[in-house]
């Protein structure tokens, strides 16, 4: 009789409790200074000290390690790492989750090139009321700006991409043929090669939306301009100008090789150096080191070839941020494993891991700048990528429909890789077609 | 009443030689004792003339039939030869033939337990659908043919338009509707999304129709009722042995079937907790398409063998059954 008594009241006791943390929880968030409705830093330790579920989209191999140790330091919260998928195929899923109201996760891997269609459709949280204003100056600028958009924070950055010239020193030191330091350089050492053995490419290309729109930001084209709903799509600048002559020689002399970039004939061709040099992000080390282990030791690194001799230019190539769903179930959790992926002990965890940083104390540690890269016969590669990073061209922005405009990128501009079409004539038609899909989708596009 | 059951079955002869197991031992042995014979007077003689069973060897057909079998067999080699390669030896060496030293126990060990064993996860999960899907598809089928055959019933016209109508509508079509049923229903992302239309087979359903109208005689079963057999114990005992030629053929074609089903839980399934090896695999694949991802290339082929072993197997073990199966009925009246 006692016993059941005592149970009866401990029960009772435990639904109280329940109660008054809710109620303690909700009450934090109305008197939040958040302004839109947001939750404050102080809901944020409320909702750890809770505990709970937090799903995280992510296709990044290093979030492992982090969930694991964020789950150690909140055993309360259960971290559940999904892959659903990589690039473009994860922004179908989001927005189809978000469109059917359910099943959407707590957190999402996005590349800052995707981001702005995510914002733009106010699907992502604004963290800035959560805490996260007070890491304006944690990265390096140009992953900030891409996360974002005048008083809104919409995703942390998780890594960055600065771009390098990875060459395989093997072959260019077998033809004797001087690295390029210039891209005018890039095309003679093109010729050279080729010439030298006509197996061997200077690199692959079949129509990279990426790559491209990479290239001629470092050219100093910005053929995107954003305001609020006022977009400009124009490929007709200088910069862009700079980018199709040279590249349209590689084309017409057949240079590049006609394979894409991430098949296992790339892959091949890395490994056999048939590919010879690559100008990509910072991250791709690690890519290499574990996908072509047996050309270790035959690559090297070098600053990205410039525009203009003597010139220190260079462009972000990739990179991906993470942002927390308007959908989400549990938001406040979701920042707090967004922020501790991004920001100290979880960033320099995965920088450990080989991913590529975008907070400035690990770009900048001497650890980091003094990592010698046996993969690279012990270069410290580090430092040229950290150059890169600090001279990234400022001022670019993406689309806020660019996920769309790159799914039709090889269907225009592809055609010059393909057929005697150029490649003006094909970045033409993209423009053409980007102007109508905005305009179909309620933005106002060169108007 | 008894001596009109034995005329009967009698009368429309024996029931399909294949059928019954009885009469499978006996066809069986009767095959030994004639090769057995032939195997003799080919011996003793030797040319043996040319008869409709012994046609006369054809160069042509014998060169397009070795060319064909070259054709079917080079993926599966090429698939063997490269599971012994690990990341580097695919990348370095000649596609079809092997490299310089063996991973394949290796790879194998490293295909089981990369990323915490998930490959196992995944062949269990298919097992799961395939066992569930495939099996429960084959017991609802057996059932429906067997009840359209033999009973007669209001709307047996309209089911058999059904479907025929179904069997012709391709999988494919059916997927997106069936995603939002399901998603409506609240089931995508779990098994049930995957299990659920699997156990819809209408080319199954229809097979075992047509399989119970041949092999089933009518007058069989209106002898075990009027013997006063329940209509449970007339289909377990005496329909059932009748209709295992054609239940194991559609369990085998349902079992290929979800085993190699890709589409459906591409759709339907994004937790990599309930993937299927097709899937998964297809997943590893991604994985080399990403910064920071890692190319795993050798663990995919590894894998892909692993994933065709068991059902090489399963036909293997039930083809006999299948051959006897597709025989039953062809000799006949």
């Amino acid at each position: 009789m006692r016993k059941h008594t005592t149970r009866r009241l401990l029960g009772a006791l435990a639904v109280v409790s329940t109660l008054v943390l809710t109620a303690t929880a909700c009450g934090g968030g109305d008197a939040s200074d958040g302004g839109a409705g947001g939750s404050s830093p102080k809901d944020v330790e409320a909702a750890l000290a809770k505990g709970g579920k937090v799903t995280v989209w992510a296709w990044e191999p290093t979030l492992k390690k982090v969930a694991e140790d964020f789950e150690k330091k909140y055993p309360k919260v259960d971290i559940e790492l999904v892959n659903a998928g990589t690039g473009d195929k994860q922004y179908t899923a989001l927005q189809n989750a978000m469109a059917a109201g359910s099943g959407a996760p707590d957190v999402a891997q996005v590349e800052y090139y995707a981001l702005g269609q995510f914002a733009i459709g106010k699907s992502v949280e604004d963290l800035s009321s959560y805490g996260a204003r007070k890491y304006g100056t944690t990265f390096t600028s140009g992953p900030w700006n891409a996360v974002t958009e005048e008083e809104a924070i919409y995703a942390l950055p998780m890594d960055s991409g600065p771009m390098a010239f990875f060459y395989n020193k093997k072959v260019f030191d077998k033809h004797g043929i001087e690295v390029p330091t210039t891209w005018d350089e890039y095309v003679e050492a093109a010729r050279a090669l080729h010439k030298a053995d006509p197996k061997i490419f200077i690199t692959n290309d079949t129509g990279d939306a990426g790559a491209t729109t990479s290239l001629i930001w470092q050219a100093g084209g910005r053929p995107y301009k954003t305001d609020g709903t006022d977009v400009t799509v124009d490929f007709g600048d200088e910069g862009t100008k700079k980018y199709t002559a040279t590249w349209q020689k590689l084309l017409d002399e057949k240079l590049v090789a006609p394979i894409s970039s991430w098949s296992d004939a790339w892959y091949k061709g890395l490994a056999d150096g048939s590919l010879a040099t690559l100008s990509i992000g910072a991250w791709m080390p690690a890519n290499l080191t574990s996908g072509v282990a047996s050309a270790s030791g035959d690559w090297r690194v070098a600053p990205l070839p410039q525009w203009t001799k003597g010139d220190k230019v260079s462009a972000e190539n990739g990179g991906s941020s993470l942002a927390v769903p308007k959908a989400a179930k549990n938001k406040e959790l979701a920042y707090a494993f967004t922020e501790f992926a991004t920001t100290g002990a979880g960033a320099s965890s995965r920088v450990a891991a080989g991913a590529f940083p975008a907070t400035r104390a690990d770009l900048e540690s001497k650890a980091f700048l003094d990592t010698p890269f046996p993969y690279f016969g012990g270069q410290k590669a580090n430092r040229i990528f950290a150059d890169s990073a600090r001279d990234v061209g400022a001022d670019w922005s993406y689309l806020p429909y660019q996920v769309y405009a790159n799914s039709i990128f090889n269907d225009t501009v592809g055609k010059a890789y393909v057929s005697p079409t150029t490649i003006t004539d094909g970045l033409k038609k993209w423009q053409e077609a980007s102007v109508t899909y905005g305009n179909d989708q309620g933005f106002t596009v060169n108007k | 009443m008894t001596t009109s059951l034995t005329s009967t079955v009698s009368g429309s002869g024996t029931p399909s030689a294949a059928g019954s197991p009885g009469a499978d031992t006996d066809a069986k042995a009767g095959t030994r004792t004639l090769t057995r014979t032939r195997t003799r007077t080919a011996k003793r003689r030797k040319r043996p003339p040319h008869t409709p069973l012994h046609p006369r060897p054809s160069v042509p057909l014998t060169l397009v039939t070795g060319l064909v079998l070259v054709y079917t067999l080079l993926p599966l080699a090429w698939l063997v030869i490269n599971a012994t390669k690990d990341q580097n030896g695919l990348l370095d060496s000649f596609g079809l033939w092997f490299a310089e030293d063996s991973h394949f126990w290796d790879n194998i060990g490293r295909t089981l337990t990369y990323d915490d064993g998930v490959f196992v996860r995944w062949l269990l999960n298919t097992l799961m659908y395939v066992v569930a899907g495939a099996g429960g598809a084959t017991i609802l089928a057996v059932l429906g043919g067997y009840a359209l055959a033999t009973y007669d019933f209001p709307g047996r016209r309209a089911v058999f338009a059904v479907v025929l109508g179904a069997v012709a509508v391709p999988g494919t079509a059916l997927a997106v509707p069936t995603f939002l049923m399901f998603s409506n229903m609240g089931l995508t992302n779990t098994p049930w999304a995957v299990i659920i239309p699997s156990l819809i087979s209408p080319f199954g359903l229809y097979l075992m129709w047509v399989f119970a109208a041949e092999s089933v005689p009518t007058e069989l079963l209106e002898a075990a009722r009027i013997d006063g057999s329940g209509e449970l114990r007339t289909f377990f005992t005496i329909a059932l042995p009748l209709l295992m030629p054609g239940t194991v053929t559609v369990l085998l074609f349902s079992m290929v079937a979800t085993w190699n089903n890709y589409f459906l839980p591409l759709i339907m399934i994004k937790d990599p907790d309930w993937y299927p090896l097709t899937l998964g695999l297809n997943a590893w694949n991604a994985q080399a398409q990403t910064a920071g991802g890692e190319a795993v290339f050798d663990l995919i082929i590894t894998g892909s063998l692993l994933t065709i072993v068991p059902i090489v197997a399963v036909f293997l073990l039930l083809q006999r059954y299948w051959q006897s199966g597709l025989a039953a009925g062809s000799v006949k009246e």
